[in-house]
């Protein structure tokens, strides 16, 4: 993939570090040389902003995880087992913001994308890495103001902040409002900086044919993240301006109306949704043609459809407000609308599986957990085709149906994806490998306690078991005891993945440059990559997937 | 790409670019979108004022009259000639000519604190006749330096339905004060690196880049203006 060039390796400001030292010794930073923690926290590297982040969002994913865990552990008997009704009602909404706002947002893209991005691309760096170390900075201040609402009690309105409640409730709403507010800066400045990289950054030779799966999933991403948050931006500022000075745009008392709050949020917070699942395919993408070893069947296609999603996730905001008070021919195009996100989404399910056909197949854990997402993606998927039904919706929505559908979107499919990226990636980030009989157990646990959690409330919903009840009634409590004790399952797989990353970080064996004998770009580099990225100037004279075009030696695997 | 060595790279060309080049368009359409994200961002009010007025459409209009269409015209005057300085002092930095750049970029900061000026009188009058939000219209409220007017006394009858506009008003104007408030910072920040000489006909993106920002501020205000003042 790489041929070396003859020029000479990047200078960086003050002073020359060696080009084959990693990203993890080198003491360059924003600040010149600077040791230990300082070195990171001023930081100008990609792939240092991409490990912080990466921190960042798992220890938002632990604490969304303890709301979860408590939420379910409420329903394993009737009537009030550890907290209150009202206590209840903190925790699920606790649990949703903290898990979209905090963690499953930059997830992939703040995280993974930061990391990966720039070396798929050949590039050295991002294209404004000052505005990539604010944007950490921005988040934390986001975070400071969540976690401040959080230890006054948090909020109650659930995570959608719906008018009027969102106006009376005595909760901390406003800071938690500031904090969802001023993170979504921190997505729009990633957005912008991904889209000037992809567009600026290509190393020679990498033309828009040969950006891997990942980056054109970004790409989209970013679009969307620019486009989509500056409209959360401004919804969440006239919320707060109205519960600051009762101005009344969402009151109907002094002339506004409750329902535009909701056809602002669902502008940014169902493009939102794309924002988590579009990078993940990209994931899926790279992990298949990697484990495959093969070109990804309709690479254009495949492409194209993570723009397409993106484009239309600005188009079915309004199938979350069936049942709101909309025109009945507003909702008849909405639901329209909604089916034609089954194309793109299809294109890229049909095209996986084409891959895998006649493929060089080997499980190891990354396309344990692609597979999963083709899985639990197609479930998801599909369900949310039973929810775009008009006549449907009436029944199902506010329904534990709907809270199964979207978990097996972004649990099952976003989750799942950033797992097996953090999987994959793992070697190229940390240059450790880890113990592949644990990461199999846990992926197994993973599998089984998310379906047996989950199946039970597609159960419930479709009996009309209505979410977000302290209580719920008692025919559906046999179903509540078999998700909860689901949930503990799927608990126990995340911590066996704790355990076995941490044995890795601190016992794993060395990896070599390219542990999986993948094609694509970044494991043409060492592991973990030097500061620069490549040690010599990378020109790019293959795609990705063009595994007929390396050398049998280039894919030879580690075990 | 990649074919300049180190000893001849300019000083103002960052580690992890190859060329000026690159530099300068990476710089530029990070700009631009961001200033897609701006209008976005604008666009909810936007929105919620075509909602509300195409629901009020006579009250809308009534209270559009109790805006100051020459303190209006006048703004709107001041900021499309800022504007103009603004372009002229991306010319000037373009050709090098740096005190020229100081001076268009003096005009262009004093434009858009006579626009401030404006808009302090233009909300004194509203707060000290009661031309407000929701549930604060039609009761005056001090601002500070001017008298508080009675009830009535200088604003038109209204319907009672007018704070809605008048929410509008204040959030839209309010948001765009804001931004023109971030703009005299990063237009003071441009006219102190010029002065420090960091610019050249080589290298002066961020004059260019201010500069766009600055004409999105005064094409939001070029929407605003008609839409609150001339509904009639």
């Amino acid at each position: 993939m790489t041929t070396a060039t003859t020029d000479a390796p990047t200078p960086h400001a003050g002073h020359e570090p060696d080009p084959r030292e990693s990203y993890i010794e080198t003491t360059h930073s924003l600040a010149g040389t600077k040791q230990g923690a300082l070195s990171w926290l001023t930081t100008l590297d990609h792939k240092r902003i991409g490990i912080i982040y990466l921190c960042l969002v798992l220890l938002a994913f632990l604490m969304g995880g303890v709301f979860a865990v408590l939420v379910r552990i409420e329903h394993l008997t009737q009537g009030k087992t550890i907290v209150d009704a009202d206590t209840y009602n903190r925790i699920f909404t606790l649990h949703g913001v903290v898990m979209v706002f905090l963690f499953i947002i930059p997830s992939i893209p703040a995280a993974l994308g930061n990391f990966i991005l720039p070396i798929q691309l050949g590039a050295r760096d991002v294209a404004f890495p000052r505005i990539n170390l604010l944007s950490v900075y921005i988040y934390v201040l986001g975070a400071g103001f969540a976690l401040y609402s959080l230890i006054h009690g948090g909020i109650d309105t659930g995570w959608t902040f719906y008018t009027p409640y969102s106006e009376r409730s005595n909760s901390f709403v406003i800071p938690m409002l500031t904090g969802a507010f001023i993170m979504g800066f921190s997505s729009i400045l990633t957005g912008v900086n991904f889209i000037a990289t992809i567009h600026k950054m290509r190393a020679p030779g990498m033309s828009w044919g040969r950006l891997s799966l990942f980056s054109w999933g970004l790409y989209a991403t970013s679009i969307i993240q620019v486009l989509a948050t500056p409209v959360l931006a401004i919804t969440l500022l006239l919320l707060i301006l109205d519960r600051l000075f009762d101005l009344g745009i969402f009151n109907p008392k002094y002339g506004g109306d409750p329902i535009l709050f909701q056809h602002f949020f669902w502008f940014y917070s169902h493009p939102a949704v794309y924002i988590m699942i579009v990078p993940g395919m990209g994931i899926v993408s790279e992990i298949i043609a990697t484990f495959a070893r093969r070109q990804v069947v309709g690479y254009w296609f495949v492409a194209m459809s993570s723009l397409g999603l993106a484009l239309l996730g600005f188009l079915v905001w309004g199938h979350h407000l069936f049942v709101s008070g909309m025109s009945e021919y507003a909702a008849m195009v909405f639901s329209a609308l909604t089916f034609l996100v089954a194309i793109p989404s299809g294109v890229k399910l049909f095209n996986w599986l084409a891959t895998l056909h006649k493929g060089s197949i080997s499980l190891a854990s990354p396309m344990l957990y692609a597979l999963g997402f083709i899985f639990f993606f197609t479930i998801g998927g599909l369900t949310g085709l039973f929810l775009g039904m008009l006549a449907v919706d009436v029944h199902l929505t506010d329904t534990y149906f709907v809270v199964a559908h979207f978990h097996y979107v972004m649990v099952g499919g976003t989750v799942m994806a950033f797992i097996g990226g953090l999987h994959y990636w793992w070697p190229k980030m940390t240059g450790r490998l880890y113990d592949e009989t644990l990461a199999r157990i846990a992926y197994g646990l993973v599998f089984v306690g998310f379906n047996v959690t989950f199946l039970a409330q597609f159960v419930i919903g479709s009996r009309g078991g209505t979410r977000r009840y302290w209580d719920p009634p008692p025919q559906f409590h046999q179903l509540h005891v078999v998700s909860t004790v689901g949930s503990w399952v799927l608990g126990l797989g995340f911590i066996v993945m704790l355990v076995m990353f941490v044995r890795s970080l601190t016992g794993g064996a060395k990896a070599r440059a390219n542990p999986w004998g993948s094609a694509a770009v970044e494991w043409q580099t060492s592991s973990p990559p030097p500061l620069s990225n490549f040690a010599v100037q990378p020109t790019i004279t293959r795609g990705p997937y063009d595994y007929h075009l390396a050398t049998p030696d280039e894919l030879s695997e580690d075990r | 790409m990649a074919t300049d060595s180190s000893s001849r790279r300019p000083t103002f060309l960052a580690d992890h670019f190859d060329t000026a080049e690159q530099q300068a368009d990476a710089a530029k359409l990070g700009m631009w979108v961001f200033l897609g994200q701006e209008i976005l961002f604008f666009a909810g009010l936007f929105v919620a004022y075509g909602v509300f007025r195409s629901w009020h459409p006579d009250v809308f209009s009534a209270a559009s009259h109790a805006l100051s269409k020459p303190m209006g015209t006048a703004n709107t005057v001041v900021l499309l000639f800022s504007s103009l300085t603004a372009a002229l002092a991306v010319r000037a930095a373009q050709r090098g000519a740096r005190h020229q750049t100081t001076a268009l970029l003096l005009v262009t900061i004093a434009c858009a604190l006579a626009f401030l000026v404006v808009k302090y009188f233009e909300y004194q009058h509203k707060f000290h006749t009661g031309l407000l939000p929701g549930q604060w219209f039609g009761v005056p409220r001090t601002f500070p330096g001017g008298a508080v007017m009675q009830r009535g006394e200088a604003a038109p009858a209204l319907p009672a339905g007018a704070g809605a506009f008048f929410s509008l008003y204040f959030v839209m104007t309010g948001v765009h004060a804001l931004h023109i408030i971030v703009g005299i910072g990063v237009l003071t920040w441009i006219l102190i690196r010029n002065l420090r000489g960091q610019f050249s006909a080589e290298f002066f993106t961020p004059v260019d880049n201010v500069a766009l920002y600055w004409h999105l501020v005064d094409l939001v205000w070029i929407y605003l203006f008609p839409l609150l003042y001339l509904i009639d």
